[in-house]
Order: C-alpha cells, then structure tokens, then sequence
C-alpha cells in the first residue's frame, strides 16, 4: 500500500463517521403495515389502564391487542371488520370513536344543535340591541363623575 | 305565571348534578359483556393434567356449566379460589377453569397447593380464546347453558353472595 | 409536634372563616359596619393561619416524618428534596391544602388591593370567598385530613409515583390552582354584584384584572401540563382530552369568554347579565373539575385514587354553592338593567359571537366528557369518548372564533361599517390564503388542514399587524409625532391584546405543522447503527448502567449529524425506580426553534439491540411558545397604568380607536 492511498483511506475515514455503521432495521418488520397498526391502535381502548390507547400503552392486555390487531391486517381484514371484532367481545367501550347510534344521537348532535340555539338567541340579541331604544342605567353620581372628569379633561387639553 | 328564563341554569344545573349522583355509585372502569345471551365463542383446548388431550366447548353441551378464567399469577384468583372449590364440590354443574397466560408447570403447582376440583383445566397459553370470550382481567367467570349460550359473566372474584343471589337462580332457570 | 400544629392552624382557619363569613354577609344584610369592616384583617388571618398550616405539612414532608400517614405514603427518604417538597401537593389530601392555601391567598390579595372598593361591596366579596373556604375547610377536615398520624411510624415512605419526580411536579399543579383557584375572585365580585344590585360597568372594571390575572395563571398551568406530558411520557403526545384536562380546559375557555364579555360591560355597559352568569359558570367549572378529579367518577390517569364517600360531600358541596349561586342569578338577574345599543355589525356583535363560540365549545367539552356517565347512569350500557370526538367538535367550533380575532379588535364600538371594515383587511386576507395555500408544499406535502391552520394563524397576525398600523396611523394623523412617541402613547392593555392575539396565532401554528408534518421511527439499533431523520443522521454510540438518588437504569448516547458535521449528543434514560418498581422512559429532547428532535429508549431485545424511538416534531415548541405570549399579553394588560389607580377617577378608557 502506498502513501496516497493510505492518505486517502484516512481520509475517506476521517469524513464519514459512520462508514462503518449499519442503517438500524425498523423494529417492525412490516412498516407499512405497522401504521395501519398504530392507527387502529389509537382509536382503541386500553381495558385494564386509566384511560390509554392500546397504543400508548405496554399493559399486557394492551400488546395482546395490538398483536391481534397486526394478525387481523395481515390476514387482510378491513378497519372496519378489525373494529367490529373488537366491540363483539369488548362492547361499545373499547372504542375511543363512539359510534353513532341511536343512544349516541345527543353526543353528535350536541354540539352543533347547542351551536345553533345559541346563535338563534344571540342573533335575537343582536337584533333587539340595534332596534329597541335601551336605557342606560347610570346611577346620578356616575353621571356626575363624568361631567366632573370630562371637564378635568378639557382643562388639560386647553 | 311566567317561569323565567333565568331559571334554566339552575335546573340545567341540577339536572347534571342528579347524574353525578348517580355516577358515584357506579364503576367507570367496570365493562359490562356485550356476550350475554349470545353463544359463547367456541374453543379447543389442550388439557393441563393430560397431555395430548383437548376439550372443546362441544364437549359441554347438554349442560349448565361455569367457565373460570384464572391464573397462578393472579391475587384476587387466590382470593376467590376458596369459593370456586367449595362451589365444584358441591356437584350442582361442573365448573372448568381456563388457565390464563400462564406457565402449566406453575398452574398444576398452585392447584396442588390451593386446590382442585375442576371437573377440567384447560390451557389457554397465548390469552387467544379469552380474548374471544372478551376476557380483560383475572378472574372471571362465565355462566353457560346447555344450548352453549352464556347467561352470565361475573368481572372479578366470585363471592358467596354472587353464587346464591345470581349463579344458583339461573342453573335452575336454564337446567332441563 | 408539627403536624398537630399544622392541624390546629386548620382548625383556627376554619373557624375564622366562619366569622369573616358571617362579618362579612350579615354584616352587609344588617349593616354594621364594624363587621364590614372587619372582613379584610380576617381575610389575612386566614391566610396567615393557612400558610402555617401548609408550611407544617411541607415541613414534614421534608423532614421525612413517616408518622405522618400522607408522608409515608407520598413520599421516600431517598427522594431528592424538591420532590418531596413537591410531594405535599401530590396527594388528594395535601393538593386540598393547596387549594384552600390559594382560596385564602386570592381573599388575601383582594383584602389588601381594592382600596378603590367601597366597603360594602368588599365586605359581600370577602364574605362569599370565605363561604366557599368553609367547605374546604370542612372537607379537609372531616374527610381527608393531611395530618392524620401513622402509629406507630412506618420505617421508610411508599416514595411519590415516579411519573411525579421531574420538575414539572414541582411548578405545574401551583400554577393550574392560582388559574382555577383565581376565578373564586369574578365569581365572588358577581355574586356581590347580584346580592347588592350594583352591577355596573364600575363592578366590571374591578372584575377585569383579577379575571385576568387568574386568566393568565392558568394558561401557564395548563400549557406546562401539556409540555410536560410531552417530554415525560416518552412519545411526545402533547394533549388527550383526559377528563382531567378537559376539567382544566373548560374553565380556560369559559374565563377567556369571560375577560371580553367584561370588556364589553365594562366599556359600554352591555352583557351585563350575561357577565355576572358567565363568572357563576366559569368558577363552578372549576369547582366540578374537583369533584371530577377527586369521585372516582370518570377515569383518567390524573386522577386521585379516592373514594366515592368523598364525592359525595364534594357534591353536597358544589350544589349548594352553586345552586345557590344560580338561584341568586334567578330571582336578581330580571332587575339589572340593559346596556347600550349595538348595530349588527360591531365590536359588539363580534364580542358575543365570539362568547358564543367559546362557551359551546365548553359545553360541548363538557357533554363529551360526562357523555359516558349519562349513558350509564341511565342504564344505556358503556362508552368512551375520546380524541376522536373531541378533535372533530372543538376545531369545527373554535376555526370560526379565531377568525373573528381578525376582525374583532378592528371593529368599532356600536357600529363597525363592513365597507370599512373590508377595506382595512382585504389585503390582510388575501395574503393570508395565498400563503396558506403555497406554504405547506415548502414544509413537505400539501394538506388541506395544514392549510386552513395555517390561514388562520396568518389572518390573525395580519390582521393585528393592519390593527396596529391603523392606530398609529390615527395618532399621527394631522400632527407630527414620532413613531416612537406614538408606540408609546398606546395604552399597555392594547399591546397585551395583541400580544396575546398573536400567542393564538404562534400557537395554531404550532398544533397545525406538528400534526401535519411530523415523522416518528421506530428502530432496533446496536452500537454503532445509524438512523436517519429528515436531513438528521443519528448514530448510538454506546449505551451504559446509571444509578440515581432512588432508581437504576441505563442510558444511551446518541450522536445527531447533519450531513458530515456533528449537531447534538443526546442521552435517552431508561430508569426503573427502585422503591415502586416502575420502569420510566426518560425521553432525551433536543430543542429548536423550528423543531424537536425527540429520542426514547424502548427495551433490550434477546440480540443485544435496543428498541429506539426517534421522533422529528417540527414547530411543537410554538404550542408552548403561543401559551406563554397569550399570559404574558394577559400579564401586559393588566399592569396598565389605569388599573394601579385603583377607585380614583382617572378612569378614563382609551383603546377604542
């Protein structure tokens, strides 16, 4: 080997720090599938912790779950079939996504109907405000207070 | 008599408070079966004390039988163990235990200390069937008729009270 | 000997607050005025006495004195020592102390910085918050005392719930309380409002800084909660309307409605029923995230592990004091009078739409949060409602609300021409959309949501930036001022409102980019293996056995490259805390202007690699950033000049332009 290319091995070395390091393999062995995984995941609940996702959580019942979820995509069930699974053995309960149903009516429609009522009656305000001719309550020694203040005021300005 | 309007707050109020009345006396983290009164989900599998064997739910059918999930890591198990034994031998339907998760070396040696009169045990190593039977936790319990319909699920261990005011009323509903 | 102490200063403190109750509101019905009086030296009494009994707690807790119950459960001798100071919050018993040790400060403060105040009125306010202390007090004691004995004393403590032990512990549940705790001030000033039938824009002037301020607390509070989440729990979520944090977020919503709802009484004497209803609601909102985190009522993984014994006095308590409240509301709303006319379109108008945004929002909060109560208490069988839901009702909600900030604070009072009000903003909006529209192809991939968040938060900056220029425009419009001048003619409170407009702005940014834009990798690595990252290459470089005060564990060293040249070493913790057996993913975070770079150690595999996670979260720190600039333009606001002359009749209002 002769000095250049000795140099030039140094030198190839000393750039790259890791020219001699691996790219780290995904943990799971199917990344594409694992998304699909996580995003089931999120929306399902974990039964035995405090309000986790199955995702979020390393209970154990919680990695049974993930794992049965990974089998039923990878047997190529839908979202939909996974999650029907699901509530067949668990109930309504392990869906973070309540379903709309006939009891759930009032949860989804909450809102929007709270939403509408409320801008019905502040609409009615608005329209009461712009017509009616509303006194002002001003207690006698307010009023006297502003006169007090405003010729304060104009003293200063002059 | 007009009821004003500036009342709807007040009874909006009371309205919630009634409910977080109620909410004190229930278990949020309680999940009730959504399998009671449909078949309970079929299995097929191996024995604890034969090897080779297995036991199917098909095996059951004909009789009222009690299905409990336990496993030799579990405390609470230990806690209801007592009353699961007493119940078996008292012969009014065979009771099966499903081993959960489990290692059997350790399931047989925390049977041999504590008791068993299982009239089966049967090994559930990878949590696959409890997972069908929507199991969550150890104990639980399962009620099954003669048509291989669960009648009954009890979350947690099994009291005394359990089997007289809601086991023994149902063997006799669903018992021909 | 401290402990007993401590209990005594309680019992003393109960009892003062009994009489300053009693001083203060038949003192008010019968008018005597020696009780009146009186109420504010009570006042200090009681949080003399309250801080005494605080201080025997925390002393105890830092002595480590096992013979104490609530020591030996919360707390470890080889806990490090903020940790066990923070440990006399970490409990159900010893976060009511705090509580009450707040109440107490807020009265306090009240007593002493409402000089302007006639003593009538101080004398009700005074009352009503010592009201509401009696029954903390009365819970304390009766239910969950701090300073129960343990006998005889346990050798060494059950040590306080790792997930605690981090400085967040110490400064974020302070914070929260001074927030929620704080709205007790509104509230007290309403009901003495409807009780005197002095509801005026004068009441609303007073109420404004201390809503503010409480205001402002809380924002911190909250959004120190959310950051820490983040940066302990090892996956860098930031939000997961846990019912404990709803039961946070719904007073912050409510009092944000309620700092502009008193603007509007206060500057032209409008809403005034509606105010004094919005101060009712916003600190019973607060009182219902007590007795949420303390029942056993919802689940969450913040919540104490308490009984339902409990929730019941808390309960009892709530509706007595809030049904009282609502039935005062009741009978004396009808006689308090009309505020001035608005036109349709007007700062007015803007105002109470946007009151009206963010209460439904609340509210909306609120029903998904109770939603699975309901549905069980009625025999309906068991839901959860989770982000799902919440994310799919608040944003809908809360876009049209953000929008009106562009317009709001540009309106005029009374009567706001849209002709006017279109010329002002036009341009505003229409770089905001083209904006909106180019920007997400240079931060990745085009997204219709990273879109709209990203048009909104434009909007809202233009909009103040045309708000600012408009003003300055007025100022030296006909003479000769120098913009220096001019800046600094512009009341304190205006700049606060920019700047905390401005924080919703950087904060919107913030939830808008990290959720559209953020890379997570989930990797086995060995020594010397290399993961890349956007234009990151991350290399581990060793992995090494740490031992700390209370745990043992491992720590990683991983080297962070862009292109050839080294940028970070991060040290990822994984620990496992002896006393309580928990393992804790100690997240290692490189902070940035423009992104985090997030690394957490998962476990060891049987092949001698670790499982690591890195996570790329671009713009996460403007959420934060926005929650500090929203309290800071609180803060800004309140420290006007106007609100240090408390009562004298320099009173004079000057932010309508």
């Amino acid at each position: 080997m002769n000095l250049p290319s000795i140099l030039l091995a140094l030198l190839l070395f000393a750039h790259s720090p890791f020219l001699a390091s691996e790219e780290a393999r995904p943990l799971a062995e199917d990344p594409v599938l694992e998304e699909r995984v996580k995003a089931i995941s999120y929306e399902l609940r974990c039964l035995v912790c405090q309000n986790q996702t199955i995702a979020d959580s390393n209970a154990g019942l919680a990695i049974d779950l993930r794992n049965q979820v990974r089998d039923m995509l990878k047997r190529g069930m839908s979202d939909t079939d996974i999650r029907e699974f699901m509530v067949a053995r668990y109930g309504d309960f392990v869906l973070y996504n309540p379903p709309v149903k006939n009891t759930t009516v009032l949860l989804w429609l909450g809102p929007l109907l709270m939403l509408v009522i409320a801008g019905v009656v502040a609409i009615r305000v608005i329209r009461s405000r712009s017509k009616s001719s509303a006194s002002q309550d001003l207690a006698d020694a307010d009023i006297n207070r502003a006169r007090v203040m405003l010729a304060e005021s104009d003293e200063k300005r002059s | 008599m007009k009821v004003s309007k500036f009342l709807i707050p007040l009874v909006v109020f009371l309205g919630v408070s009634v409910f977080l009345f109620k909410g004190l006396s229930l278990n949020p983290r309680e999940v009730p079966s959504p399998l009671i009164d449909k078949p309970a989900p079929a299995f097929s599998l191996p024995l604890l004390h034969e090897n080779g064997s297995t036991l199917s739910t098909n095996d059951m059918r004909g009789q009222v039988w009690l299905l409990n999930v336990f496993a030799s890591w579990c405390g609470p198990c230990l806690e209801e163990h007592p009353i699961i034994v007493d119940f078996s031998e008292r012969g009014v339907i065979p009771v099966l235990g499903l081993n959960y998760k489990d290692n059997p070396v350790n399931a047989k040696r925390w049977l041999e200390r504590h008791g068993d009169s299982y009239s089966s045990v049967v090994v559930d190593l990878d949590g696959r069937s409890g997972l069908d039977y929507g199991v969550y936790g150890v104990p639980e319990s399962f009620l099954i008729d003669g048509d291989g319909i669960i009648r009954y699920k009890k979350i947690g261990p099994l009291s005394q009270a359990d089997i007289e005011a809601d086991i023994l009323p149902l063997v006799d509903k669903y018992k021909r | 000997m401290t402990p007993e102490i401590g209990h005594f200063a309680i019992i003393l403190a109960f009892c003062v607050s009994v009489l300053q109750s009693l001083f203060g509101l038949v003192g008010y019905a019968r008018g005597y005025a020696q009780w009146m009086s009186s109420v504010r030296r009570t006042s200090y009494l009681i949080f003399f006495l309250t801080s005494v009994g605080f201080a025997c707690l925390a002393i105890s807790f830092l002595t480590n004195d096992f013979s104490v119950l609530n020591v030996a459960s919360n707390s470890n001798s080889q806990l490090p020592w903020p940790y066990r100071l923070a440990a006399t919050w970490g409990s159900h018993e010893g976060s009511l102390l705090l509580w009450v040790l707040m109440l107490t400060g807020w009265m306090a403060a009240v007593a002493r910085f409402s000089r302007g105040i006639p003593t009538e009125m101080i004398s009700l306010i005074l009352g009503v918050m010592a009201t509401v202390a009696i029954g903390f007090y009365l819970f304390m004691l009766l239910t969950s005392n701090p300073f129960d004995r343990l006998l005889p004393p346990a050798a060494d403590g059950r040590d306080l719930n790792p997930l605690l032990q981090d400085p967040g512990m110490v400064i974020h549940p302070p914070m929260l309380y001074m927030g929620y705790v704080g709205f007790s001030v509104v509230f007290a000033f309403a009901i003495a409002a409807l009780i005197s039938g002095r509801l005026d824009t004068t009441w609303a002037r007073w109420s404004r800084p201390w809503t503010t301020v409480a205001w402002a607390f809380l924002t911190i509070g909250i959004a120190l909660g959310s950051w820490w989440a983040y940066y302990e729990l090892g996956w860098g979520g930031w939000w997961f309307w846990d019912p404990v944090e709803n039961a946070s977020f719904m007073p912050w919503l409510c009092g944000t409605a309620l700092m502009h709802s008193l603007l509007v009484t206060e500057k032209r004497g409008s809403f005034k029923i509606w105010t004094v209803l919005l101060a009712i609601i916003t600190f019973s909102l607060s009182l219902l995230g007590t007795f949420l985190v303390r029942s056993g009522v919802l689940t969450s993984v913040h919540a104490f592990a308490t009984d339902p014994e409990r929730g019941v006095f808390i309960l009892g308590f709530l509706v007595v004091v809030i049904g009282t409240s609502l039935l005062l509301f009741a009978w004396r709303a009808p006689k308090v009078g009309l505020g001035g006319k608005f036109q349709t379109i007007s700062r007015e108008s803007a105002l109470l739409a946007n009151n009206v945004l963010l209460v439904v929002a609340a509210a909306s909060v609120l029903l998904g949060t109770l939603y699975p109560l309901f549905l069980d208490a009625l025999g309906f069988g068991k839901i959860s409602v989770g982000p799902p839901y919440f994310d799919a009702v608040f944003f809908p909600i809360m876009a049209p609300a953000m929008f009106l900030m562009g317009v709001g604070p540009l309106a005029r009072w009374k009567d706001s021409p849209v002709p006017d009000l279109m010329q002002k903003l036009k341009w505003s909006f229409i770089v905001a959309v083209v904006s909106a529209l180019i920007l997400p192809f240079v931060m990745g991939d085009w997204n219709v949501l990273v879109s709209i968040g990203l048009l909104l938060a434009l909007w809202i900056a233009l909009a103040s930036i045309v708000n600012l220029s408009t003003r300055l425009k007025q100022i030296r419009s006909g003479r000769t001022v120098t913009l220096i001048r001019a800046l600094s003619s512009i009341p304190r409170s205006y700049y606060g409102m920019l700047l905390a407009h401005i924080g919703v702005a950087v904060f919107i940014v913030g939830v808008t980019l990290v959720n559209g834009y953020e890379v997570e990798k989930d990797v086995k690595m060995s020594i010397g293996d290399t993961v890349s990252m956007g234009s990151y290459t991350i290399q581990l470089d060793s992995l090494e056995d740490l031992t700390g005060p209370n745990y043992d564990g491992v720590e990683g060293t991983l080297s962070v490259y862009k292109g050839e040249r080294l940028v970070e070493v991060m040290y990822p913790q994984k620990r496992m805390y002896t006393v309580q057996q928990m393992p804790m993913t100690e997240a290692a975070i490189d902070t940035g202007f423009t992104r985090d770079l997030y690394i957490s150690l998962g476990e060891p595999l049987n092949d001698g690699s670790w499982v690591v996670r890195v996570y790329l979260k671009p713009f996460v720190d403007w959420i934060w950033g926005g929650c500090f600039l929203m309290a800071l333009g609180g803060i800004f606001a309140v420290s006007d000049r106007r609100y240090r002359k408390a009562g004298s009749s320099s009173a004079a209002a000057t932010s309508a332009p």
